[in-house]
C-alpha cells in the first residue's frame, strides 16, 4: 500500500464538510502554518522539492520565489481549476469529495504569498462543484479560517470563485487570467510573466489544485520529510485519473514508485485490462503528451523498467519516451484505433484553439482534415509526411503551449505508430471494417549491447 | 537623471545601439533593409499590437551579455525587448527561414486569392510577404473557410474571408476611438472581426481601419473597385482639416482624386491618422494644398511608370536612392514575353481607367 497524502481520509464519510475534516486533523496544517513566518513556508515548500501538478512540473517553491513584491501593491494566487485535458479529472475529485482540504491548502498558500484575495478559476462544465466550494468556504468562514485577522495574525484572506464559461485555453495561466479580468480567453504575451505582472496587472501566482493541496501534507509533515517521499526530483504523491481499456479507472494517489507495469496490471490499481485484451498503447499524462506504444511504456529503450514518476517517463525525450503532464493515464488495449485516435485529439485541438496566432489557427485545422481523411480511407502517402511538416512548424512557433499541445499527439502517433497510418493508407477499404490491431506493438524491444 | 542606458545588440551580424526598452523588430528597423523581420500584426503606432501573426520569429543565438545562453524557442522580435550584447539571427538561421515560409503558408491557408479582384492587391502586406518569404504553392487541398458578408456602414467595407486576423483594427478603434463596435467573435479557425448584432463603424476616426488592414479585409468603400492602385498616382496634400491634422495622400488621376489615405512610411504604417472627413468625402483637387509626389518608400508596383519625364523609373538614380538603395524586384519584363501592351503607352497618361481601345491606337 503506497503512501497516501491527500486522499488519506477518502473513504471517511461527511469529509466534504467541516466538522468530519477538522475531526480528522484538518486545519492543523492551518494553524502550524499561521506561526511560521510567510517567507518559512516558502522555504519549506522550497525544500519539499513538489512540482507543479499542472502539466508542466516546474517547481513550486522556485515558482513563489519568483513573485515580485513591490510594496503597495496587492498580491494575488489564483487557482488553476479549469482542467479540461481530455483524460485528466483529478481536480475535479479533490474539489468535490475534499474542498476542505483544498480550501486549507489555498488559504496556507494565500499567507505564504500574501494574497488578501485568492481566486479559483473553474471549469465551466464542472457545474456543480462551484457550489460545494462556496458552501466549503462559507463553513470555514464560519469557523474563522477566512476573513478578517484569521487567527489572530492580522491576515486577511477572501476567496472567490469564479466560473468559467467552458473553453480549453482558459487553463493556460495568461489566457485564464485574462478570462478571470472578464476579457476574452486569449493567452498573453510573455514576457511580462504572471510572477510580475498578472491579474490587473499586480504580481499573481497561477498554481493548480493538486498542486494547492499538496501543500496541507508539507506544512503538515516538514517539506524535509515530504521530499522522502518519492524517487529522485518527483517527490511526494501524485493523483492519476486513469481512464480508457481498463478494469478499474478511476482516480490513483500513487508515490511515484512504483513501475508504470505494476500500476495497469495490480490490483490496487487499474486491475489489468478487461477480457484479457492486450496493451496496445498509453497516453501517460493527458491528451498532449506523446502517445507510446506498449513496449516502449513498460520498458524504456535502454531496456530499463519505467516508472510512474516525472524522470522515467520522460526517459528518451520525445523519442522513444513521454511526460508526465497533468496525470491522466489513458490506455489503449489492442482493439483500439491510434489514427482515428490522433483524428480525435486533432479535433479537439482545432475547436479550442483560440485563434489569436497563426501556426496553431490555421494548422490545427489542417491537420484535423488530413487526419480525418486518413481516417476515412481517402489518405495518400504523402499526408503522412505532410502532417509531419505542419506539427513541425507549429510547434514552438506559437503564442502558448496550445500549439505544442496540438503538435505532440499527431507527431508521437506518426513515430510510433506510422505503420498503422500506412496500412490505413494502403487499405482504405478493409481500414474502414477492421482496426491494424496490436501488431507489434507490444513486442520487446531489441536493446543493442553497449560496448 | 541619469542618461538612458544603450544597449548593443548584433542582428544578422550588424550590430547597433539602442536605447534599453527597444524591440528587436524596432533595432533591426534601424539597420533597415534585408534584416529587418516582416510584421503583418506589429503596429508601432498601437500600443499591445504584434506577436500574433508570428511572421517576424527570429533566432536568438545569445541571450544576453549576463546571460549568454540561446533562447529555446524562436521569439516574436515585435515583442521582445533587446539585452545588452544579444545576438539576433534572421535571414541568417535557416531556422528562421524555414518557420516563416511555413507560417506564410498558414496565413494563406484560408486566404481566397482573389487578388485580382481586391482593392488592395499592389499595397497588399500578405502579396509583399508571400512574394518574399513564401512557397510557389500551397500543399492546402480542402475547401478554403468562408465567411458570411457583414455590412458595417456605408465607408467600409468587411471582407472577412481575407482577414489574417492581426488585431490591428481592434486595437486601432480601442486607441483612436472612445467606443469600440468591432471586435473579434468565435474562436480558433472561426474566429471573425464582427460587430454584434450588425452594428455600423461610425466613428469620426474609424476609416483608419483601412489603413491599418495588412490585406483586403477592410477597404474603402467610396473606391471599391474604382481603379487599380498602381494606375493612380500618390501625391502628398494637406488641407486645414477642425478634426485631424490634415496632412494626406491623394491617390490621382489625372485631375481626379480616386482615393485618400493616410501618409505612409517605409514600413507601410500610417504616419498620423486622418478624420473620415478628409478620407471618404474631400475627393475634389481644390479641396486640397497639394504637396507633391509621395515617395513610394518600398520598391512596390505603385512605383512603376509613374511621374512621365520628372522621375523616371529606369532613368532616375535618384529615385532608385529613395527607395532605400534597392532596386525594385520585378517578377518579369511583360515586354520581352508579350506584345499585350505597348511599352510606348504610358499608364498613367490614360485618362480614366485604362481599356484596351488604348492599346489599340495606332
Amino acid at each position: 500500500m503506497g503512501v497516501k497524502l491527500l486522499l488519506e481520509h477518502d473513504k471517511v464519510e461527511g469529509i466534504r464538510y467541516y466538522d468530519t475534516y477538522r475531526k480528522h486533523g484538518g486545519y492543523r496544517a492551518a494553524e502550524k502554518a499561521f506561526k511560521m513566518a510567510p517567507a518559512d513556508i516558502v522555504e519549506e515548500v522550497k525544500k519539499s522539492g513538489l512540482r507543479g501538478r499542472g502539466g508542466a512540473g516546474f517547481p513550486t517553491g522556485m515558482k513563489w520565489s519568483f513573485l515580485a513584491k513591490p510594496e503597495g501593491v496587492p498580491r494575488h494566487l489564483v487557482c488553476n481549476a479549469d482542467e479540461s485535458e481530455p483524460g485528466t479529472f483529478k481536480d475535479r475529485y479533490l474539489m468535490e469529495f475534499h474542498p476542505h482540504l483544498f480550501i486549507e491548502g489555498l488559504l496556507i498558500s494565500s499567507f505564504a504569498l500574501g494574497s488578501n484575495a485568492t481566486y479559483v478559476y473553474i471549469r465551466g462544465e464542472y457545474a456543480w462543484i462551484p457550489e460545494i466550494l462556496e458552501q466549503a468556504i462559507a463553513e470555514a468562514k464560519n469557523n474563522g479560517w477566512l476573513g478578517k485577522n484569521i487567527l489572530g495574525s492580522g491576515f486577511d484572506c477572501e476567496i472567490y470563485v469564479h466560473r468559467g464559461a467552458g473553453a480549453y485555453i482558459c487553463g493556460e495561466e495568461t489566457a485564464l487570467i485574462e478570462s478571470l479580468e472578464g476579457k476574452r480567453g486569449n493567452p498573453r504575451m510573455k514576457p511580462p510573466f504572471p510572477a510580475i505582472q498578472g491579474v490587473w496587472m499586480r504580481p499573481t501566482v497561477v498554481n493548480n489544485v493538486e498542486t494547492i493541496a499538496a501543500v496541507v501534507p508539507i506544512i503538515n509533515m516538514g517539506g524535509d520529510e515530504y521530499a522522502k517521499i518519492g524517487v529522485g526530483k518527483s517527490t511526494g504523491t501524485k493523483l492519476l485519473s486513469v481512464c480508457g481499456n481498463l478494469n478499474k479507472p478511476g482516480v490513483y494517489e500513487i508515490d511515484m514508485t512504483i513501475s508504470v507495469e505494476e500500476f495497469i496490471y495490480s490490483d490496487e490499481y487499474c486491475g489489468g485490462i478487461p477480457k484479457g485484451k492486450r496493451l496496445k498503447a498509453c497516453i501517460p499524462g493527458g491528451s498532449s503528451v506523446p502517445i507510446i506504444p506498449a513496449n516502449l511504456l513498460l520498458k524504456t529503450a535502454k531496456g530499463e523498467t519505467r516508472y510512474m514518476n516525472y524522470e522515467s517517463l520522460s526517459d528518451g525525450g520525445f523519442v522513444s519516451g513521454s511526460m508526465m503532464g497533468s496525470g491522466g493515464f489513458i490506455v489503449l488495449d489492442e482493439d483500439q484505433c491510434v489514427v482515428r485516435h490522433t483524428m480525435t485529439l486533432a479535433r479537439f485541438y482545432n475547436h479550442e484553439s483560440c485563434g489569436q496566432c497563426s501556426p496553431c489557427r490555421e494548422g490545427t485545422g489542417w491537420m484535423y482534415k488530413i487526419l480525418k481523411n486518413i481516417e476515412y480511407g481517402k489518405g495518400k502517402m504523402s499526408d503522412i509526411d505532410l502532417l509531419w511538416d505542419i506539427q513541425r512548424k507549429i510547434e514552438g512557433n506559437t503564442i502558448c503551449p496550445l500549439g505544442d499541445a496540438a503538435a505532440w499527439p499527431v507527431a508521437a502517433a506518426i513515430r510510433h505508430f506510422r505503420d498503422e497510418f500506412e496500412w490505413h493508407v494502403k487499405n482504405p477499404d478493409e481500414s474502414q471494417r477492421r482496426n491494424y490491431g496490436l501488431a507489434h506493438y507490444a513486442d520487446p524491444i531489441h536493446v543493442a549491447a553497449t560496448a | 537623471m541619469s542618461e538612458q542606458p544603450k544597449f548593443k545588440v548584433t542582428i544578422d551580424n550588424i550590430s547597433i545601439e539602442v536605447p534599453a526598452g527597444t524591440t528587436i523588430l524596432n533595432a533591426a528597423r534601424m539597420i533597415g533593409g534585408e534584416v529587418t523581420p516582416p510584421a503583418m500584426c506589429y503596429y508601432s503606432k498601437l500600443k499591445d499590437s504584434g506577436g500574433k501573426c508570428r511572421t517576424c520569429l527570429v533566432e536568438v543565438s545569445k541571450g544576453s551579455e549576463k546571460d549568454p545562453r540561446p533562447m529555446p524557442k524562436l521569439m516574436a522580435s515585435c515583442r521582445t525587448t533587446v539585452m545588452d550584447g544579444m545576438e539576433v539571427k534572421n535571414i541568417t538561421s535557416e531556422k528562421v527561414v524555414d518557420a516563416r515560409k511555413g507560417i506564410v503558408e498558414f496565413l494563406l491557408l484560408n486566404h481566397p486569392l482573389d487578388c485580382p479582384v481586391c482593392d488592395q492587391a499592389g499595397e497588399c502586406d500578405l502579396q509583399n510577404l508571400s512574394y518574399e518569404h513564401g512557397a510557389e504553392a500551397t500543399r492546402y487541398e480542402f475547401k478554403r473557410r468562408t465567411f458570411e458578408k457583414e455590412d458595417i456602414g456605408p465607408y467600409i467595407s468587411l471582407h472577412m474571408t481575407r482577414c489574417i486576423m492581426c488585431f490591428r483594427c481592434v486595437f486601432t478603434a480601442d486607441q483612436l476611438t472612445d467606443k469600440r463596435e468591432h471586435g473579434i467573435l468565435e474562436r480558433g479557425d472561426h474566429a471573425q472581426i464582427s460587430t454584434m448584432l450588425n452594428k455600423s463603424l461610425d466613428h469620426d476616426f474609424i476609416g483608419n481601419v483601412i489603413d491599418v488592414c495588412p490585406v483586403g479585409a477592410l477597404t474603402d468603400k467610396t473606391f471599391r473597385f474604382k481603379n487599380r492602385v498602381w494606375f493612380t498616382k500618390p501625391v502628398d496634400a494637406h488641407r486645414d482639416c477642425p478634426t485631424c491634422s490634415g496632412k494626406v495622400r491623394l491617390w490621382m488621376r489625372g485631375e481626379e482624386v480616386f482615393r485618400v489615405t493616410a501618409r505612409k512610411d517605409q514600413w507601410g504604417e500610417v504616419e498620423e491618422f486622418i478624420c473620415n472627413e478628409c478620407r471618404f468625402h474631400k475627393k475634389e483637387t481644390k479641396d486640397w494644398v497639394i504637396e507633391g509626389p509621395s515617395v513610394i518608400a518600398r520598391s512596390s508596383v505603385i512605383a512603376q511608370g509613374h511621374y512621365v519625364g520628372n522621375v523616371g523609373m529606369k532613368s532616375s538614380p535618384a529615385l532608385i536612392d529613395k527607395v532605400i538603395g534597392k532596386q525594385p524586384k520585378y517578377t518579369l519584363d511583360i515586354h520581352k514575353v508579350s506584345d499585350v501592351n505597348r511599352p510606348e503607352i504610358h499608364l498613367s497618361e490614360i485618362e480614366g481607367p485604362a481599356h484596351s481601345d488604348d492599346f489599340n491606337k495606332k
